[in-house]
């Protein structure tokens, strides 16, 4: 890393505040060309001002930012803060409604736009790539990969010496992890500098020349990976050692009583046609104080089952139970008054009323019960009912009435738990309820369930394609093109096993025997 | 658990002064209720500053500006406008909006009018008690709702064509059954509403007040009212926390309705008269609209109060009433009420900071 030009990028010194909260204080960072630099930290560390800062669109309160030694462009001077960095963002800024080279040449064409030209020019870009993403297609029906790979296209058109990629895999599939590696490997070995933002830290250590890890807005550590291990890292993000992040967050299993008592959710031969994989006849059960865990590839259909046993969408036949009671297909409203409770999957799209405050938003599903008999709701009984829940999942707010869309990411989906939680559910149905969520955080979030599960007796479903989630799970239900493939029921689950079954291949030996116990089962 | 190694940070929690708390505290503790209070309280009274101007304007303009007649005068003029802005107020509020609240404006007092008039003032001949009619003109404003809020919700039709061509349709009937006649001589029991005074101060106005007053504790208090702000606020969310996001919005639009029936009730009662024109004739809905969105009621949903759409319905009263005052040739009027309102909202933009704006 000794090079004697000036490094490609460099922040020095910088400081930046939003109103009485310092979200960077002090903080250097350089890339060099070809180098691929990891930025980690927890929820709220800072990563996303300095994404907002290295993209042009905030200016620091002090310190400076330089590209090869010279001031950077104005803010706010897109184009040519784009010829030196262009990211991808975390949430998706394709334009839906049009097509593949429109959003490539996004705010970029000529005056008079020459239609052939920009398809052939897109083209061009796509087999650069080795992709066969077709220009006329419009961005909606694209795969979340593929309207990736349309940002990444839009960033390298202009040639950016460095590309800043903002938790890119975030909602991508193991496959499509391994491809977006390899093509930043094609970047960085063309000189393109790649800052990398995961909270994947095994990703980090895969893909990154170097780490940098932040913490309440300071740097607090830059080394290369190589001489780091995990912990470290981990270390170097909470502040101190945490127990084993993940590990304490341990398998609900010592009650004893639970293989006998009645499921609570009893799921039977659901089928469903959606969007988000297709079910072709599941059948489940959950018992009291259980965790079952469902997962399997994007497309197998496991947020599907999620979604249709919580009511949040149709299904075409079978049938879901709540103790014994049939629980009426599609309707959120109803499956929620029949006691089951609902994670979504996307917390934006579902999770939260951005501009109404934290204790609103988490006691929005109990309203029923702190309303008085005229419904009339107190603001500060709302607030007394949303504290203890917000203080266990260490939500971090500056009072209830704080409107939610002024948090940070991971204290939003804190909100959307919250929000389930205080609800006191019989069944829980999350869908990856850590997406997007700091270790420190998640190993909170996914004990507060396994807690739910253990002292409350509530079933818990999780579906979730992060097999990190599955620690707290009793039994797994791995799901594969839309059917039970085969279920683990003895923790803790080995990881390559996981892994194998949800690619669809029966594994020797411990698969195949769970998956003989389960014909036995039922 | 780990959950006391999370940073410092989550502290942030805002906490009541202790007792060993003295004057500093205190302040600080103040400060912070008020801005814990609602950001919106600033934003209610962003008008303020222009309902003041407005005022020195006025009395400059007319001495007859500040007497108890005048402005008891725009109290009663304002009333129907305000009762059918609390409706569109609360379609806005679950992400919809209604055009035809206007036509409903009209058309509810005609068609109960015409039941209860004998043919020979052009009614039907039923004659039909005053107080039912009063009972069917909220049914004609409830069964309006109720279609609009049916064809948009359970049939997805886009809410602006739908409303937009029942308005038409509803204009027409209006029209249609008394063949374009006025209806007079209103019995009193239906004029009262309107034209009635206690003392000086208008019935009509108080009504109003009691409705705005009623509403707004319901949006804030209510847990209905603060369903309509998540249904508005984010329908998916909403949705997922078990709100029945569709029987709400149904709910908005039926009780919008009622509410413009009732407000052409106290139209109708002011002018003595029902007139083919009342509502869509006279194009009352950009006014709705105008002091809604002054009011910092928001036209993508989930966002406003009943102070503000309040003080939206005052502030385009006394810009009427002064316009009428200063004796501006009616061929300019329009012109100037226009530029007035853009104006007015420029500045309630400007006076309500970041919370009144609209999207980037």
């Amino acid at each position: 890393m000794a090079t004697t030009a000036p490094p490609l990028v460099e922040m020095i010194g910088v400081d930046k505040r939003f109103g009485s909260t310092v979200a960077l204080s002090d903080v250097d960072l350089s890339l060099s060309p070809g180098q691929c630099l990891g930025l980690v930290g927890r929820n709220g560390a800072g990563k996303s001002t300095i994404v907002s800062i290295l993209s042009g669109v905030e200016t620091p309160d002090a310190g400076t930012v330089r590209f090869a030694g010279a001031p950077t462009p104005r803010v706010g001077d897109v184009t040519r803060w784009r010829e030196w960095i262009a990211t991808v963002f975390q949430h998706s800024m394709v334009v839906p409604e049009l097509s593949v080279a429109e959003n490539v040449f996004l705010g970029a064409t000529d005056r008079f736009v020459s239609w052939r030209d920009m398809r052939a020019r897109t083209r061009e870009v796509m087999r650069g790539w080795g992709y066969d993403i077709e220009a006329e297609t419009l961005c909606r029906d694209l795969t979340v990969e593929q309207r990736q790979i349309v940002e990444i296209a839009r960033a390298l058109r202009r040639g950016a010496k460095c590309v800043l990629l903002d938790e890119p895999t975030a909602a991508l599939e193991r496959e499509a992890v391994r491809r977006l590696f390899t093509r930043v490997r094609q970047l960085t070995s063309s000189g393109v500098a790649v800052l990398y933002i995961s909270h994947h830290l095994e990703e980090v250590f895969e893909i990154c020349d170097d780490v940098c890890v932040l913490r309440d807005g300071k740097r607090v550590l830059t080394a290369p990976v190589a001489q780091l291990s995990k912990d470290d890292l981990i270390a170097a993000m909470v502040g101190a050692v945490p127990e084993g992040a993940a590990a304490s967050a341990g398998p609900s299993a010592q009650s004893v009583s639970r293989d006998a008592s009645e499921p609570v959710l009893v799921v039977e031969n659901l089928t469903a046609n959606s969007a988000r994989g297709k079910l072709a006849g599941v059948s489940l059960q959950v018992r009291p104080g259980e965790v079952v865990g469902v997962t399997g590839l994007l497309s197998a259909g496991v947020a599907t089952i999620g979604r249709a046993v919580a009511g949040a969408e149709g299904r075409e036949s079978g049938q879901v139970r709540l103790r014994g009671e049939l629980v009426p297909p599609g309707q959120r409203a109803a499956a929620q008054r029949a006691g089951i409770g609902y994670i979504p999957e996307d917390r934006r799209a579902e999770g939260f009323v951005a501009h109404l405050g934290v204790a609103e938003n988490v006691t929005m599903a109990i309203t029923d019960r702190l309303a008085d008999r005229l419904g009339l709701l107190r603001p500060g009984r709302r607030a007394a009912a949303a504290a203890p829940v917000t203080a266990a999942l260490s939500l971090v707010s500056s009072g209830p009435g704080q409107p939610v869309s002024e948090l940070s990411g991971g204290n939003q989906q804190k909100v959307t738990v919250a929000r389930t939680l205080a609800h006191e559910p019989g069944v829980i149905v999350a869908i990856t309820p850590t997406r997007g969520v700091d270790v420190a955080s998640k190993a909170l979030l996914l004990e507060s369930l396994a807690h739910v599960a253990r002292r409350d007796g509530a079933g818990v479903l999780l579906c979730t394609d992060e097999l990190s989630d599955l620690v707290i799970c009793d039994r797994v239900v791995v799901l594969v093109r839309g059917e039970v493939f085969t279920e683990f029921t003895e923790p803790p689950f080995d990881r390559d096993q996981l892994i194998i079954a949800t690619e669809g291949i029966a594994a020797n030996g411990h698969a195949e025997e769970a998956a003989h116990d389960l014909e036995q089962d039922s | 658990m780990i959950s006391n190694k999370t940073p410092d940070g989550s502290a942030g929690t805002v906490t009541t002064p202790g007792g060993t708390a003295r004057v500093v505290p205190r302040v600080a503790w103040l400060a912070d209720r008020v801005r814990s209070m609602n950001i919106g309280v600033l934003r209610e009274v962003a008008l303020l500053p222009v309902l003041i101007l407005l005022i020195v304007v006025g009395s400059v303009v007319s001495p007859v500006f500040l007497t108890v007649t005048n402005i008891a005068g725009i109290g009663q003029q304002i009333s129907a406008l305000g009762v059918v802005v609390v409706g569109e107020s609360l379609i806005l509020l679950i992400g919809g909006m209604d055009l035809s609240l206007e036509s409903t404006f009209g058309l509810a007092p005609m068609i109960a009018a015409w039941l209860i008039l004998p043919v020979s003032a052009f009614g039907s001949g039923t004659q039909l008690s005053p107080y039912l009619g009063l009972l069917v003109l909220l049914g004609v404003g409830a069964a309006v709702g109720f279609v609009n809020g049916v064809l948009i919700v359970k049939g997805r039709l886009n809410g602006f064509i739908v409303t937009l061509g029942m308005t038409i349709v509803l204009a027409g009937l209006q029209n249609g059954i008394v063949k374009a006649q006025t209806l007079f001589n209103l019995p009193k029991a239906f004029g009262y509403l309107g034209s009635a005074y206690f003392g000086q101060v208008p019935v009509s106005f108080v009504v109003t007040a009691i409705i705005f007053a009623l509403v707004g504790l319901f949006l804030r208090y209510h847990r209905t009212g603060r369903a309509l702000y998540a249904v508005g606020g984010n329908p998916a969310a909403a949705r997922a926390a078990g709100i029945k996001v569709e029987r709400i919005k149904i709910g908005a639009y039926v009780a919008g309705s009622i509410l413009a029936a009732l407000g052409g009730l106290m139209e109708a009662g002011r002018v003595s008269a029902v007139t083919g024109q009342q509502g869509y004739g006279e194009g009352i809905i950009f006014s709705v609209f105008a002091a809604a969105v002054i009011g910092g009621v928001s036209l993508r949903g989930g966002r406003g109060n009943m102070i503000g759409a309040a003080s939206g319905v005052i502030l385009l009263g006394v810009v009427q009433n002064i316009l009428d005052l200063a004796n501006v040739s009616s061929y300019w009027i329009e012109a100037i009420d226009g530029a007035v309102i853009l104006f007015a909202l420029f500045l309630a933009r400007v006076v309500g900071g970041e919370s009144t704006a609209e999207e980037k």
